[in-house]
């Protein structure tokens, strides 16, 4: 029952990517063979265009650049050409800075306010305030007061992946069952031990699941403001790829993006996995 | 003989809803000594769970003292162990992770194969062999609940608190268990305060059973001491001369004692000295023996 469902399901994902495919492939063909252009336009649109070639590339040029980018992933060519594995991996890490950041900030935090209802309603405010904030509104003060446009990127995504895990570790903290509180009391555990052995346990399903927001947000955030504050990364990669005038590689990005997104998404789901605990 | 057990003048008041207080309970006094097995029964809500979370330090009584081995009682200890209505196992750790849990924390300093060592032995003696490394979810109710028991038994308390302990569970599993608790507690002297509901448990596991009266402001009306042979089995209790008179007794004060006993007091009454009863064929009917507390 389970197999046929999955070969199914994969047999109709399988026939969407066919489809998909085919249409980008005729949609661009038709582009090529399609009536002149204007010649106003034609100049406005630039080169690629006038030489009958199509300006978006179709999914056999977008495949072969990337079996290109996929061979040399790590070249480095001065700033303006790196190799796409260079540029994801810069943003990588600026996300693990920042989340890691985060992680460390937003669980310590979130047991504190979980554990003491006076700092749960004392804080409550300003995590209601703050959350809602889009990131890119960080971006100029954070540019202004660090004055460094890497260390800008990890703060911004810092700020804006704390929440889900802070409110989350929190919640978690805070309905720890009072029966298991109780077998800690009465076997006179310490407080470390009870953090860590009985609470810890218990509110890591609801952790894991802030720590899977955060991360989706953090992925989000990281191209937008790589974007920003350039250099590197494969927001900044997208932008000048951009300024290239260059969609394959743009599309190419994008493909990069969710595989790396997806991915990390998926990591966390395993972890999910792991700790949770059947009642 | 100093009781193990001595709840002096005990209150629990909660604030009412349109101000003022209710009393669940006030100056109620009891005395358990080592070795005994004591069950209180009384209807919904009279403040069983109370008197015993009082008793295991998890709730602070609103006036009174609670005194176990000469030293007043102020919080949850490891000379008392709690068995759980809702049996409690930790879902994430494995019956030996509940166990060892418990064991470490009586002893912090025992080595690893000495805490493994020590729960091993313990789940031998509830009889779940082979299943140490399930987890609770992958337990039936009756198994989980002798974790429970386990897990109490671990520490080596002077004093096991159960509530309600096999309420949930099936007649054929609870008698069982039943079984397994008198086993264990006749062979280790355990002296136990159990909560139930059921007068056939109360009979076959308790040396004395106390009455509570209704709520709010419940009182003990009088311990009854079990008249049947120290050696009873559960099956055949019933075949014993006493069974009906301590049954009736029982159920008699469930059914209106335990209603009309703050109307109709006896004159002689002491809440400092609830009146020791011995129903059956050694004293007929009622028979108060005031001086019987002090002279154990
Ligand atoms: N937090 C509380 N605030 C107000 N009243 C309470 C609170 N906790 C318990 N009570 C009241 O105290 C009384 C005694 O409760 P308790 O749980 O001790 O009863 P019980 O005898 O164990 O009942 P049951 O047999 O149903 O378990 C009840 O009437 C209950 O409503
Ligand atoms: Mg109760």
């Amino acid at each position: 029952m389970t197999t046929s469902l999955n070969a199914r399901s994969a047999a109709i994902s399988a026939l969407i990517a066919i489809a998909v495919l085919l249409v980008w492939h005729l949609a661009t063909q038709s582009t090529a063979s399609g009536p002149a252009l204007d010649p106003e336009y034609a100049k406005l649109v630039g080169a690629t265009a006038t030489t009958g070639k199509s300006a978006m590339p179709g999914p056999l040029d977008v495949g072969a650049k990337l079996i290109e980018h996929l061979s040399h992933p790590f070249y480095d060519k001065g700033p303006n050409d790196k190799g796409i594995g260079i540029q994801i991996g810069w943003s990588i890490l600026r996300v693990a800075m920042g989340y890691g950041l985060a992680v460390l900030a937003a669980i310590p935090l979130g047991f504190l306010i979980g554990m003491s209802p006076v700092m749960s309603r004392a804080l409550n405010p300003f995590i209601q305030l703050l959350k809602p904030v889009s990131p890119l509104a960080w971006m100029p003060l954070a540019l202004y007061t660090i004055k460094d446009s890497s260390k800008s990127a990890i703060f911004v995504i810092f700020i804006c992946s704390i929440w889900p895990m802070l409110i989350n570790t929190a919640f978690g903290v805070a309905s720890v069952r009072k029966e298991w509180l109780n077998v800690a009391r009465t076997l006179e555990v310490g407080a470390l031990r009870r953090a860590f052995s009985v609470i810890l346990p218990t509110a890591a399903p609801t952790i894991v699941t802030g720590m899977r927001i955060s991360i989706g947000i953090a992925w989000l955030v990281i191209v937008a403001a790589e974007m920003l504050v350039g250099g590197t990364g494969i927001g900044y990669f997208v932008w000048n790829e951009w300024n290239n005038l260059s969609i394959t590689n743009v599309i190419i990005a994008i493909l990069v993006i969710g595989v790396v997104g997806m991915a990390l998404d998926q990591a966390l789901a395993r972890v999910a996995q792991a700790v949770t605990f059947p009642e | 003989m100093r009781p193990l057990i001595s709840l002096e003048s005990l209150a629990k008041r909660y604030p009412k809803a349109g101000g003022g207080e209710t009393t669940i309970f006030e100056n109620l006094w009891l005395s358990v000594n080592k070795g005994e097995f004591v069950c209180i029964i009384g209807h919904s809500g009279c403040g069983k769970t109370t008197v015993l979370n009082s008793l295991a330090g998890l709730e602070r009584p609103s006036e009174g003292v609670i005194i176990v081995d000469g030293k007043e009682i102020t919080a949850p200890g490891l000379d008392r162990a709690m068995i759980f209505q809702g049996h409690a196992l930790l879902p994430w750790k494995t019956v030996m992770g509940n166990v060892a849990f418990a064991v470490s924390s009586r002893w912090p300093k025992a080595s690893r194969e000495e805490v493994e060592r020590k729960s091993q032995a313990v789940i031998d003696l509830v009889g779940l062999t082979g299943s140490e490394r399930k987890r609770p979810a992958e337990l039936s109710g009756g198994m989980k609940q002798r974790v429970g028991i386990a897990r109490a038994l671990s520490i080596e308390p002077k004093i096991m608190l159960m509530d309600e302990p096999f309420s949930a569970l099936d007649a054929l599993t609870r008698g069982s268990l039943q079984d397994e608790v008198r086993r264990i507690c006749r062979e280790t002297g355990q002296t136990v305060v159990m909560i139930t509901h059921d007068v056939d448990e109360a009979m076959y596991l308790a040396d004395k059973v106390v009455l509570m009266t209704n709520g709010p402001a419940a009182m003990v009306a009088e311990i009854v001491e079990n008249p049947l042979p120290p050696d009873r089995d559960r099956t055949g209790m019933h075949k014993q001369p006493d069974y009906y008179a301590l049954r009736n007794h029982l159920i008699d004060f469930l059914v209106t004692g335990s209603r009309t006993f703050r109307d109709h007091i006896p004159p002689k009454y002491d809440p400092m000295k609830p009146p020791l009863v011995r129903p059956g064929a050694t004293s007929p009917g009622t028979m108060q023996r005031e001086d019987a507390l002090q002279a154990h």
